[in-house]
């Protein structure tokens, strides 16, 4: 073992004023080192000042904060002179890797002399050698041309590209530390696998020292050597990996293991099969849909969704995925009449919807609710719980205020709050609080269906257990319906019998959750699979990298099978001349596909 | 429970912001109780010297006719606060009235009432009022009526940027898929969050009234006499300018006190809420 550890923090404590002035501990005695090489992860969900940790080490603090303890990094540490400030080291001996990378560069430069400032600016190379350490860097990072990526503009790239030229910016000074926070938490998670094969290849190459942030024990499992679990700021275990993946000692720690891999344990009943012949509650058939002018033809400026069609019955839960812009919230805009289709019905028991909201009638409205994601824009800050709900019992029941007083008790006895906080204002709640009361605003209508936009994405992997269990309960107890949308395949199949697979905005897969268990998938179900990371160490080197589409030169198209130009396993002259057919599988999946079942399971 | 917020907002302001509303309230109470103390009629001529100094019986000296500057301030401040309060809030509701409209209608009713206020703000406003004010003559009515209209445009641009940003939020969505009518979208959903920005503008806006009514009658087309407001008061009595006499300083440093103030107060509240 080395005698002095490289990255040395000791009995580190912040403190901060509450907002009611009094002090606060959001950093408690943290105490931990790194050997040079090593990553250490610092995991724990939001608030547990795993962020303020990450900032210190930057020698940062907010205003205000109160830092006590000892921190040295090399030869710096926090309360040194001069050069031996980590503030002054910092972008030059420390560097940092963000969130969103495209925050981070400027629009109107290009990406090379970004990427190389820091090496002028703090003069550790000439312009000439960090070009070429830089080339080396984004072949490393597996980014595509490496000679000629860098002449580009950020807007030009994608958001995991920019995030590996973000890391390329971060090495390029060959810096004593590198700190990542959740450097790939806005990514989705084919594009996340990349990118973390790229970190992690860089990171061994260049011996690399890093600390790495971050509420996924999965993905942390793929980057660190060593773990350091936080809560409220306080240590609650740190060991290697491997041990805390495998033998976690600490209770917390076992919560956190546990929210990872959502299972959900309020037992659902598995919905009666709708009569034959008899309509599902809710059906959607054939829905075109875009934003934009519409022209002659009938078709949006900017169309989204291409005869996207299914079905809920009652009580069921019916889960849509896809990547980020696949088009899952335009479909729920459509069901809740926020934006009329191009082409296509909805119909609730049988019935046809009009397409916009004035035309349907309050009961019809009453019956179909939506949850958005964003808890904190999805309450009107203005109003207190209380009225919020209200407003809603009002609206559909014509509640008299008594009426609305006790019905508001129950709901909120029903989501888990306390009844006292029908007073507060939505701006005082926490994030998995306000998520409760933006439920319970759609159940204060009585819906006989909600459609539920990315509810979970939101919240830290404990909190999101919470809420997924009590939709499931809601479920059970009240009968109720879910159009459930995720980008997170894991969410979904923990909390719906049946998934519907969208790629950019077609319906490529759908079928009853068990037959997402095992082959075969629509290849494009398959890479999203395959691409959750899972809690051992060794999944990321296992992926393997992901196999290259043959067609990957070809523009996609409306005409074919969209997925043509990232698919692994597209067939010349079929795939890339004729769209492809709805087949339907064994398992009862019906997948949008050339390939046969036989070849899809062997693929 | 709500008065101990307003008074822990007030504790919370830094001291520009005290002096501010210290200013503000002064001003509203001379506004509204300051005929009741003048010591003489303001209209009288209860002074045998003109431009006299301060003196036991004269706190603030005689104006050029020897009327008792204090007593013509008194109600001067009623005016100026007065009709520039009215005509601020007939601004700031149309404009506001407007700009929800253009933020929760149909699309083509933003167009149309973004291009109309376009027009109207490329108008220089003094030039309009004056024009105005020339062509119809002066009456109290009219002058605040014409007041109001110059500032409706760009209180329509402020409140307008805020409400349609507002109006895009999930949480309008939600009431708009709940079926709800476009005022309640309006009234309910859109304008409590825009209050505190708007009482900013509508502060500054106060201010920039002020002084054009004070312009306005400075160049005599303002209130005309025997009514007189703080403008007026001191365009009547420039004669004693170069004596440097009370009657012109006084209602010269009400203006200033009175605008001074308003602005220290938005400053430090809007700064409050950056924080
Ligand atoms: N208001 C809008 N105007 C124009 N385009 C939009 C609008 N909302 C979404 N889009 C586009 O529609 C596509 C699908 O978006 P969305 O349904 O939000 O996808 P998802 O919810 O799967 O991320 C995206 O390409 C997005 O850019
Ligand atoms: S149709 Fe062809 S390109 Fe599309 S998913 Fe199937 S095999 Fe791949
Ligand atoms: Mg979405």
């Amino acid at each position: 073992m080395n005698p002095a550890p490289h990255v040395a923090v000791r009995n580190l404590s912040v403190t901060v004023r509450a907002p009611d002035g009094s002090p606060l501990r959001i950093v408690d005695d943290v105490s931990f080192t790194i050997q040079r090489g090593e990553v250490m992860a610092l995991i724990g969900e939001s608030g547990s000042g795993k962020t303020t940790i990450a900032l210190s080490l930057l020698g940062y603090a907010r205003s205000g904060a109160k830092i006590s303890g000892a921190i040295t990094v090399g030869k710096a540490s926090f309360g040194g002179a001069g050069q031996a400030t980590l503030a002054a080291q910092r972008g030059n001996r420390i560097t940092y890797v963000a969130q969103s990378a495209a925050a981070a560069f400027n629009p109107s430069r290009r990406v090379i002399e970004q990427v190389i400032e820091p090496a002028l600016i703090h003069g550790t190379a000439s312009a000439a050698e960090a070009r070429k350490h830089s080339m080396a860097l984004f072949e490393a990072l597996a980014l595509p041309n490496p000679e000629t990526i860098g002449s580009r503009y950020p807007h030009e790239l994608s958001g995991g590209q920019l995030q590996r030229l973000m890391a390329a910016m971060a090495l390029i000074t060959r810096p004593d530390l590198v700190i990542f926070d959740e450097p790939t938490t806005a990514l989705d998670v084919t594009t996340q696998v990349e990118v973390l094969q790229a970190f992690r290849k860089v990171v061994r190459e260049q011996g690399a020292t890093g600390v790495y942030v971050s509420h996924d024990l999965a993905v942390v499992a793929q980057m660190a050597d060593q773990i350091l679990v936080l809560n409220r700021g306080k240590v609650r275990e740190q060991n290697s990996v491997k041990a805390v993946l495998e033998t976690p000692s600490d209770d917390y720690t076992q919560t956190l293991l546990a929210a990872a891999q959502p299972v959900i344990k309020a037992a659902v009943p598995t919905v009666a099969p709708t009569a034959v012949g008899a309509a599902p509650l809710l059906s959607i058939e054939g829905i075109h849909a875009g934003y934009g002018a519409i022209d002659r033809n009938g078709c949006a400026a900017h169309p989204v969704l291409t005869d996207v069609s299914l079905h809920i019955g009652r009580g069921a839960a019916v889960g849509v995925i896809g990547e980020s812009g696949s088009g899952k919230s335009t479909v729920a805009r459509v069901v809740a009449g926020l934006l009329a289709p191009t082409a296509g019905t909805v119909s609730l028991d049988g019935e046809p919807l009009a397409a916009s909201l004035n035309r349907r009638t309050r009961e019809q409205l009453r019956r179909i609710q939506i949850v958005f994601q964003n808890a904190d824009i999805a309450l009107n800050p203005a109003h207190s719980v209380g009225e919020i709900l209200g407003r809603v019992l009002r609206f559909y029941h014509g509640s008299s205020s008594h009426q609305a007083r006790q019905r508001i008790a129950e709901l909120l006895d029903l989501i888990r709050l306390p009844a006292g906080i029908a007073d507060r204002r939505c701006d005082e709640l926490s994030g998995g609080q306000k998520q409760r009361v933006n439920l319970a605003r759609a159940l204060a209508a009585n819906p006989d269906v909600i459609l539920c936009d990315e509810v979970t994405s939101a919240l830290d992997t404990v909190v999101r257990e919470a809420i997924l269990e009590l939709l499931a309960e809601l479920r059970r107890d009240l009968g109720v319906a879910y159009l459930f949308i995720s980008h997170d395949i894991a969410t979904v199949k923990a909390l719906c019998d049946e998934i519907v697979v969208l790629y950019k905005g077609t319906r490529v897969e759908s079928g009853l959750r068990d037959s997402y268990a095992a082959p075969p998938f629509h290849p494009y179900t398959d890479l999203l699979i395959s691409s959750v990371p899972e809690l051992r160490t060794d999944w990321l080197s296992s992926v393997g990298p992901q196999a290259s589409a043959r067609f990957a030169h070809m523009h996609e198209s409306a005409a074919l099978c969209r997925f043509v130009p990232r698919c692994p396993v597209a067939v010349a002259g079929r795939c890339d001349v004729t769209p492809p057919p709805h087949r339907a599988m064994t398992a009862g999946n019906t997948v949008l596909c050339h390939r046969t079942e036989s070849e899809l399971t062997g693929s | 429970m709500s008065s101990t917020r307003l008074f822990r907002a007030v504790a919370r302001l830094p001291l520009s912001g005290k002096i501010g509303l210290v200013l503000v309230i002064f001003w509203i109470v001379i506004a509204a109780i300051g005929p009741f103390i003048a010591p003489y009629p303001p209209g009288s001529f209860s002074n045998q010297e003109v431009f006299s100094e301060s003196s036991s019986e004269f706190w603030l000296g005689s104006d050029y006719l020897g009327r008792d500057v204090l007593s013509r301030l008194l109600s001067g401040a009623r005016f100026t606060v007065g009709l520039s309060a009215v005509a601020v809030a007939i601004a700031a509701s149309i404009g506001t009235g407007f700009a929800l409209m253009a933020a929760v209608g149909p699309h083509w009713v933003d167009e149309l009432l973004s291009r109309a206020m376009d027009t109207l703000i490329s108008i220089p406003s003094k030039i309009f009022a004056l024009v105005l004010v020339a062509a119809f003559g002066s009456s109290l009515i009219l002058l605040t009526v014409i007041i109001a209209i110059t500032y409706v445009p760009g209180n329509f641009r402020i409140a307008r940027s805020l409400a349609v940003g507002l109006a895009r939020l999930d949480y309008v969505e939600v009431a708009r898929a709940r079926g709800e009518g476009r005022l309640h979208l309006a009234l309910v959903e859109v304008l409590p969050n825009m209050i505190r920005p708007l009482c900013a503008d509508i502060g500054l806006r106060f201010v920039f009234i002020v002084l054009l009514l004070s312009g306005l009658s400075f160049l005599g087309l303002g209130l005309q006499p025997p009514d007189a407001d703080l403008g007026s008061l001191v365009r009547e009595n420039t004669s004693g300018l170069a004596e440097g006499a009370l009657a012109i300083i006084a209602p010269a440093v009400a203006i200033a006190s009175l605008t001074v103030g308003v602005n220290l107060l938005i400053d430090a509240a809007t700064q409050g809420k950056a924080r």
